[in-house]
């Protein structure tokens, strides 16, 4: 049965609940990708709640389909996978053990993950294959892959960019997750990559660029990508790092890093007042 | 008789996609080496040029996998497997798509590009990834059957093809037994496991030898990985001397295989092929061959002295 899709103020108390989900997988003093799984965890929850093709049955046929190319952020993909029932919610507490189903990256054998990433620049290509292979079969399926601003680094992403417009993917929407940092400081410094939109465009793409944490702008872009014909679509999402908790916004050391026990108490009242200011 | 293993490539590709919709083709600009070329004529809708990119077509052919398509993606063996290892590894072996890898012109047999071209290294970089099959024909009639099996293998698979005209060496008309060495010829006194093209090189070693009154048992070792342990540790069980031949580095290839096979085993191993060493330019596939000790005359003097 295709799962029903939230309206936008019930996406809004969505995101918070996705974000303490993100918080249930990383207690105070265990290492995760919080700064990475935080920016995208709007975009991931719209993508998943409010606009994609999904059903009960992870594998339908006529799922629309979400690959995480930034691997590392796999946090945000579970927050919301286990929101459509994919696995039970107990999973989350056993992130990353021995004993868990939920890998530090993505992996087949967790229901709703769709391809192996987390080797940056990957995947693109995966989804331009997928892209492709439903269109063979006349599939309307879509294929959304989720991207950083440092995964642009890879030189493979720009093979699939030249590839997915010169074949004129319009079932493909790649969304850039623009939060300005990596892994090791910001993408600025690390290695600048300007005119993000401009590039999308030369590569044949059609680019949006909005607020990475505006719902509205979120499914408007979605939906203008879905409209689009005889190209795929690449939205530049301009979100911050770690987004919600203040001390992690826009920090590179809370790409992958434990949060100590009063930052992560920080964290959890601030979704509560969010939630409040919410009702 | 001679075959050509990239001929019976774009020929049976071409077949095996009328007989299956699911087949598709991905090529990176060498088509008309590859001659995967055949396919793209037959099929232009299930036949997709990915440009001078390996690492994307790799990665998208997993896509295609993960879609209920059976991708052959085909290019210079260097190309197809050091190139994008890590495409290999982690979008298409980790999950253990059905993406069938052909890498074409392997060995030293594009001898006039030089050591940019020849793969010396494909055979190892591709047998230490876990759920990869790796298969070696011994000449066009093996390729043939082992392309008619490749779809029907579940998973990833690296097909190692020569480009040149190879001397038969299997029985054509034989089937084909998946994941098995193959006896070619018997003989009592040492065992030479060969693939690909140096089969064909051992069994002219075997015939040499035979007039002095050695007899040399040659093996096919067409199915690298997953390698016949038993049938390897059965036919090196009762000789002398165990030899190898690969047209691939001494490293990681072949011999090192068959001597995981035996590392309990009381009987001396010599490998056989690419000392350590990238190639060269040559303007013939012989001439590199035997700057290389690729030959039966190399085979002969080794087995011998091993047997002494």
């Amino acid at each position: 049965m295709e799962i029903k899709r939230l309206n936008a103020s019930e996406l809004k108390r969505m995101t918070l609940r996705v974000r303490s989900n993100i918080l249930d997988m990383i207690p105070a003093g265990k290492v995760g990708h919080l700064g990475g799984s935080s920016s995208i965890a709007d975009v991931a929850t719209v993508l998943y709640m409010g606009h994609m093709r999904v059903f009960d049955d992870p594998k339908d046929p006529a799922r629309d389909r979400l690959i995480f190319s930034k691997g590392h952020a796999v946090l945000a993909q579970y927050a919301c996978l286990v929101e459509l029932g994919y696995f039970d919610r107990e999973e989350l507490h056993h992130v990353k053990t021995l004993t868990g189903l939920l890998q530090g990256h993505p992996d087949m054998s967790i229901p709703g993950i769709e391809a192996v990433t987390g080797s940056l620049g990957q995947g693109l290509s995966v989804s331009l294959g997928m892209a492709l292979g439903l269109k063979l079969d006349h599939s309307d399926s879509r294929v959304f892959c989720v991207l950083g601003d440092g995964e642009l680094d890879e030189g493979q992403v720009w093979e699939a960019a030249m590839a997915a417009g010169a074949y004129g993917m319009d079932n493909l929407c790649a969304i850039i997750d623009a939060n300005k940092v990596q892994a090791t400081d910001t993408v600025q410094k690390v290695l600048p990559n300007p005119d993000l939109a401009a590039k999308w465009s030369a590569f044949g793409w059609h680019a949006i660029e909005i607020d990475g944490h505006d719902i509205d702008q979120i499914l408007a872009a979605l939906e203008q990508a879905r409209s689009t014909k005889g190209k795929p679509t690449a939205i530049i999402a301009n979100t911050v790092k770690g987004k919600c908790f203040a001390f992690a916004e826009g920090k590179a050391q809370y790409h992958n890093a434990a949060m100590t026990e009063e930052e992560y108490r920080e964290a959890r009242e601030t979704l509560e007042r969010m939630g409040r200011e919410l009702a | 008789m001679t075959s050509n293993q990239r001929k019976v490539y774009g020929d049976v590709l071409v077949q095996l996609g009328k007989e299956n919709q699911k087949i598709v083709a991905l090529e990176a600009d060498l088509g008309k080496s590859t001659m995967s070329n055949l396919f793209g004529a037959a099929y232009p809708e299930r036949y997709f040029q990915m440009g001078i990119a390996e690492a994307n077509m790799i990665s998208a052919a997993a896509g295609l996998a993960l879609t209920g398509y059976i991708p052959f993606v085909s290019t210079f063996a260097v190309f197809a497997s050091g190139r994008p290892y890590d495409q290999i590894r982690s979008s298409v072996c980790i999950p253990k798509l059905n993406v069938k890898i052909c890498g074409s012109s392997a060995g030293l047999s594009d001898f006039g590009d030089g050591k940019t071209h020849q793969s010396i290294d494909d055979i190892a970089i591709m047998r230490v990834l876990p759920n990869m099959t790796v298969l070696s024909p011994a000449d066009g009639a093996e390729a043939e059957k082992m392309m008619r099996l490749m779809p029907e293998i579940e998973g990833p698979v690296y097909l190692r093809l020569n480009r040149n005209d190879l001397p038969v060496v299997t029985d054509v008309d034989g089937a084909y037994e998946f994941g098995k060495a193959q006896l070619i010829r018997d003989g009592g006194d040492a065992v030479i496991f060969a693939t690909g093209v140096m089969v064909a090189r051992a069994l002219e070693a075997a015939e040499a030898l035979s007039a002095e009154g050695i007899a040399l048992r040659v093996v096919n070792v067409s199915t690298i990985k997953p390698l016949d342990r038993e049938g390897v540790r059965k036919y090196a069980s009762d000789v002398k001397a165990v030899m190898t031949a690969e047209e691939h580095s001494v490293i990681g290839g072949l011999g090192s295989a068959i001597c995981e096979a035996l590392s309990e085993a009381r009987v001396p191993v010599r490998i056989m092929g690419i000392q350590d060493a990238f190639g060269r330019s040559a303007a013939a596939y012989d001439e590199l061959m035997a700057k290389y000790g690729l030959t039966a005359d190399a085979i002969v003097s080794n087995v011998r002295d091993l047997l002494k």
